[in-house]
């Protein structure tokens, strides 16, 4: 026996160790897979050993080559073996190696719980205090369910602070692991705020403010005590933790928020640390402290001088929170527009592209042009192309913000080489038609200039617009031969297809408009040249190999030989060419195609062939639906028709669109038509007649008007609210004496369509399109012609009157949020209320309807009101308070989508995400998904079994993807979205649904 | 929350790493791989906190050691980025009796005594929570560790 141990000994003197093995690799560097697979046979073989020492030096090796990127599992028995060593050195090289590499799929795992209960109630700290190390890497459902009692037991009853600390923190993985486990801890957590021990106190604080942050609603009762350790504690670190717990505490109590103003703004004024300085401006930018103005700015000025920092970090972090105050506060930052500008000269390219997305909060009508002409100098000067890329899409950004809501020089803005779709603004903004026509002109005559460098870095995009903005408007150019020259340039070769293809339409369009002012001379031979001209130069693009330009090319090469041929003999056919071209194209308004009433027995919902399962996922994207529609609309022009049969043609092309359910779905992308399709000139909406009432009641087929149904009753609620009131004040005022209607459950239920809401609804003065050249001179008229800003919001408000006495003059107001406002007539005050257009007999209800404007639809709103009115009989005034509450909810459309789209979504990355939990969910699994999709207007992509994979998008095109799981009673829902704060809201509101039921 | 620490020295070979939420081993090496170009890439003058997929790092660069910390995104990054000095100054304060921290020293000091740092670590970092910042609290436990390898 004692032989056997020095012989161990002696073989262990020759075994490596962990600096042996480093140093070994190190030497190894050129075969260092082989040396290392070496190492591992020995460790093997160590392994097999029975010296508790040689195994716990092999184990030490394996956590250093499992850091490396080895598989180690194999070895997971063996490392449970050293963790049951009685010695603690071998022991925590055990519990090291189990941290490191064991995982929840570990199946060893199951055999340390004994061995784990017996260290964590071991007298020696050390033992405790590696085990609880140990358990908080590995902790699994099982093993927090079995030793949840043990660490309870340290926490209340641990003599050592070290132990006490420990175990309060591994509390929270247990939570996470055992959630039955919170209930009963939870007392003996919240006491061990109040520990006499810092350390203790700040471990409790980390695992609340976690909790919390999961479930801020069951947190709230502690506040106090939290006010209590903000105010005492000096720990930066625990400070900060505190702070954020207040962040996410305060938007349920918007008292706290009062309450803290004074010491964080103490706590701004006063601390050196940084960190904390950061963290407390960060909270009071989130937070609901906002309505106090000299906060904000004391948090502007303080983010002012991190800014000014020379130290890089300081600068980011002070412009990241600056991008916030923004967001609520634009007029407080828009004042530090010289700071901002400075950072874009920046030597780090994180600060760079802050500052950028700074600036594009910040443009209004007035900057614009100075923030524009400053970006396009660091665009000459930036290096690197993600830079300058970058830079590029904030101009563009920038200018097209808000359909070009601040653009009020068009002129300027179409003489910019990068400016957005000028189509789209040339088309709108059709008094500047003729400049444009003559700036694009130019641009197309010095394109040869240009394409070289334009096409790397694909301004060449700009010329697509110029060729189609001179071939539509081509009656406007001074001198469309030279342009048709221009347009015909084998150079033009070198162009990408798609543009291409554009210039050889459009060379068409100009060729008519040509040969019309040719055939006004005597002399015929120039108009002569000009078809031999298009005949020379075309065959260049009937060999291209893009097959839209290909296509073109020949058939109006074709055309232009018949034209020839007639001209020879000497017959005028100007006007037949011109003909061809026909028809102005006027600007539609984006939401236009939603305006088409639906036919009468048309159902939207139901599929006219079953759908193809992969082949046609496509279609659903708008944008393939127009470029498969292009070729349509081309072609029938290029053969000669009569007016007949093309308005024959054009009326089946309206029916089949009509028939396409995503052609009307696909309404956002009515706007793109006029930006990116040039050949559609025949937009259908154009002839629609503005004055029919968008919405027709009584008619609630389309599904834009069940979509409502959530909202239309919470509004219900909230008017019944108001009808009890009104009956309780009648009663008061003694007018009352008839029988009470009965309870409110009796009340009818109103029809789907009483309430919709109409996005981006058509403006008042958005004329049908033909109108639209009155006054041309006036600016403000064509500013307000498509100022599609904020959306708008209808909100039919039902009245009953359940008195019976006459009630007139009655008055309904709204106090306005920042978020939400109830539009107004002109000339009224915003706290003006606006009249009810009718009076109301006993016992007789009527219908208003009221606008209101929403800035941001990423949070609900509970707006208060009040409704006044005159009692006839006793001429009193009485009053009536509601709330009007807009739920997030309520602004998503149920949208269809498909899995293969649902899934690149989703790994696109670009979305945020966020779970919950429900819990005694008591349903079968499909009511839980029908629930869902009726209240909230999601769409199920895919059912496997009791996992759903859910979609909907918002009316600002926000796509909110759920995953829904149910096991037993549990629900747990992960969401993503690529706005936090809408998903978190919308997973709070069908929390809110299910904890009703 | 903090997510995971990561030692890594300037040619990218990972010296130490920690995950406080479960990483599949074979995820981690493209993870630290990509996580240390972003951080290695940057130039001095460059600010020390990158946005990374969902989360954010937070590093800083001791001679020829970079300290990456990856946090999540509703962490306060300049308490991670004093924590991680803090801590450097924990490792400089235990193996001062070898060499000042900020030599090539340190990396073979790091390498060789992994499972102490990963106690050091562990005194300040339970949990992806700072739990201890307090130096000689931090080292009191390695000090009788110590000793009791001695004795």
């Amino acid at each position: 026996m004692a032989l056997k141990i020095v012989k161990g000994s002696i073989d262990r003197m020759f075994d490596k160790n962990l600096q042996d093995l480093v140093r070994g690799i190190r030497n190894h560097k050129e075969d260092e897979a082989k040396y290392i697979s070496t190492c591992i046979d020995e460790i093997k073989q160590e392994l097999k050993q029975d010296n508790i020492a040689v195994k716990a030096n092999a184990v030490c090796k394996l956590t250093y080559l499992q850091m490396l990127g080895y598989d180690v599992s194999w070895a997971a028995f063996n490392i449970v073996e050293v963790m049951s060593s009685s010695k603690f050195t071998y022991k925590r090289i055990g519990y090291l190696a189990a941290s490191q590499c064991f995982h929840e799929s570990t199946d060893v795992i199951m055999l340390t719980t004994n061995q784990i209960r017996k260290d964590l109630s071991s007298p020696n700290q050390y033992d405790t205090g590696v085990a609880l190390t140990g358990l908080s890497c590995f902790v699994t459902p099982d093993l927090a369910r079995d030793l949840a009692n043990d660490i309870m037991t340290l926490v209340s009853h641990g003599d050592c602070v070290k132990r006490k600390r420990c175990s309060v923190l591994i509390m929270y993985k247990v939570f996470l692991k055992y959630p039955e486990s919170l209930r009963p801890a939870f007392p003996r957590l919240k006491e061990k705020l109040e520990d006499p021990d810092p350390g203790v106190q700040s471990a409790a604080v980390n695992v609340i403010c976690e909790l919390a942050r999961r479930n801020p609603k069951n947190y709230l009762s502690l506040a106090p005590l939290f006010f209590k350790l903000m105010t005492s504690s000096t720990n930066n670190w625990v400070l900060i933790k505190i702070i954020k717990l207040f962040g996410a505490l305060t938007p349920l109590e918007p008292r706290l928020g009062k309450k803290l103003i004074e010491p964080l703004t103490n706590l701004i004024h006063s601390t050196s640390a940084m960190s904390l300085l950061y963290e407390c401006v960060n909270t009071v930018i989130a937070g609901q402290y906002c309505s106090s103005v000299g906060s904000v700015v004391l948090c502007v000025q303080k983010l002012r001088i991190l800014i000014e920092d020379s130290d890089q970090n300081l600068k980011y972090l002070g412009l990241l929170a600056m991008s916030k105050i923004l967001k609520t506060h634009p007029k407080s930052v828009q004042s530090h527009k010289d700071l901002i500008l400075q950072c874009l000269d920046d030597k780090d390219e994180s600060i760079r592209l802050r500052a950028l997305d700074l600036l594009y909060g910040m443009v209004s009508k007035k900057n614009l042009m100075e923030i524009v002409k400053k970006l396009m100098l660091h665009v000459d000067k930036a290096e690197g192309t993600t830079y300058r890329d970058e830079l590029l899409t904030k101009i563009i950004d920038i200018c097209s913000q808000s359909n070009y809501q601040y653009i009020t020089n068009f002129e300027w803005s179409v003489s910019q080489p990068v400016t957005p779709h000028p189509p789209g603004i040339s088309v709108s903004w059709w008094t500047i038609r003729v400049f444009a026509v003559a700036q694009m002109a130019t641009l197309l005559d010095n394109a040869h200039l240009l394409t070289g460098s334009m096409q790397r870095n694909g301004i060449c995009e700009v010329l697509y617009a110029a060729a189609w903005i001179c071939g539509e408007f081509s009656e406007h150019l001074e001198n469309p031969l030279q342009t048709l020259e221009a347009m015909l340039r084998p150079k033009v070769a070198t162009l990408p297809g798609h543009i291409q293809a554009v210039y050889v339409q459009n060379a068409a369009k100009l060729f008519a408009t040509v040969l019309k002012s040719q055939e006004g001379n005597t002399d015929s031979t120039t108009a002569q040249e000009t078809s031999q001209l298009m005949i020379d130069r075309l065959p260049l693009f009937v060999q291209s190999a893009n097959l839209e330009v290909q296509e073109r090319a020949s058939c109006i090469l074709q055309l232009v030989k018949y034209i020839q041929k007639l001209q020879q003999k000497d017959v005028e056919v100007a006007e037949e060419v011109i003909a061809l071209f026909a028809g102005e194209l006027n600007p539609v308004a984006p939401k236009a195609q939603k305006k088409v009433p639906v036919p009468e027995g048309l159902d939207l919902d139901a599929w006219i062939n079953e759908p193809p399962s992969e082949s046609e996922s496509e279609d659903e994207q708008p944008k393939a639906i127009f470029a498969k529609e292009e070729p349509k609309h081309s072609r029938p022009r290029h053969t000669e028709v009569d007016e007949k049969e093309l308005a024959r043609r054009r009326e089946a092309r309206k029916q089949e669109q009509a028939n396409n359910p995503f052609y009307i779905k696909a309404s956002p992308s009515s706007q793109k038509v006029y930006q990116d399709a040039p050949g559609v000139e025949h937009i259908p909406v154009v002839q629609i007649d503005l004055s029919v009432p968008l919405k027709v009641p009584g008619l609630p087929m389309s599904d834009q008007y069940v979509k409502l149904e959530e909202e239309r009753r919470q509004k219900e609620r909230a008017e019944k609210k108001k009808k009890e009131k009104k009956k309780r004040k009648e009663k008061r005022s003694g007018r009352g004496k008839k029988h009470d209607s009965g309870p409110e459950s009796e009340e009818d239920i109103t029809p789907a369509h009483m309430v919709d809401i109409v996005t981006e609804e058509m403006p008042e003065n958005a004329l049908p399109s033909d109108d639209d050249d009155k006054d041309p001179n006036d600016p403000h008229k064509i500013l307000s012609l498509h100022f599609f800003g904020p959306f708008q919001v209808v909100v039919s408000v039902i009245f009953e009157n359940k008195c019976d006495s006459f009630l007139k003059s009655m008055e309904f107001n709204v106090l306005d949020s920042l978020n939400s406002k109830l539009q107004r007539p002109e000339g009224s005050g915003p706290h003006d209320g606006l009249t009810v257009p009718f009076q109301l007999p006993p016992g007789v209800s009527n219908e208003a309807r009221f606008v209101f404007t929403v800035q941001s639809i990423v949070m609900p709103q509970k707006l208060k009101g009040t409704l006044t009115f005159i009692v006839k009989d006793s001429s009193t005034h009485e009053k009536l308070d509601f709330k009007l509450h807009f739920t997030c909810t309520s602004y998503l459309i149920t949208t269809p989508c498909y899995s293969d789209a649902f899934a690149k979504l989703l790994e696109s990355g670009d979305l945020k995400g966020s779970s919950v939990r429900l819990e005694g969910v008591n349903m079968p699994f499909h009511h839980l998904l029908a629930r869902i999709c009726f209240h909230h207007h999601f769409s199920v992509v895919e059912r496997i079994d009791s996992c759903a994979s859910m979609y909907s998008r918002s009316i600002q095109g926000h796509h909110v993807c759920l995953l829904v799981k149910t096991s037993g009673q549990t629900v747990s829902i992960d969401a993503k979205c690529d706005e936090p704060t809408l998903l978190g809201n919308v997973l709070d509101e069908i929390k809110q649904t299910f904890s009703q039921c | 929350m903090i997510k995971f620490v990561l030692m890594v020295n300037r040619q990218g070979q990972t010296r130490l790493s920690r995950y406080y939420q479960p990483v599949e081993l074979s995820r981690r090496a493209a993870l630290e791989a990509d996580v240390v170009r972003c951080c290695l890439t940057r130039k001095k003058d460059q600010c020390s906190f990158v946005e990374y997929k969902d989360f954010k790092l937070v590093y800083r660069q001791y001679a020829a050691l970079y300290i990456v910390v990856g946090v999540t995104d509703t962490e306060n990054e300049l308490s991670i980025y004093e924590l991680v000095h803090n801590f450097v100054e924990v490792l400089d304060k235990y193996f001062s009796r070898v060499l000042c921290f900020v030599s090539q020293q340190s990396e073979l000091d790091i390498m060789f005594n992994l499972d102490r740092v990963h106690i050091i670590l562990d005194e300040m970092i339970q949990n992806g929570h700072i739990v201890e910042t307090n130096k000689s609290r931090i080292l009191a436990p390695l000090t009788a560790l110590d000793k009791m390898a001695d004795g």
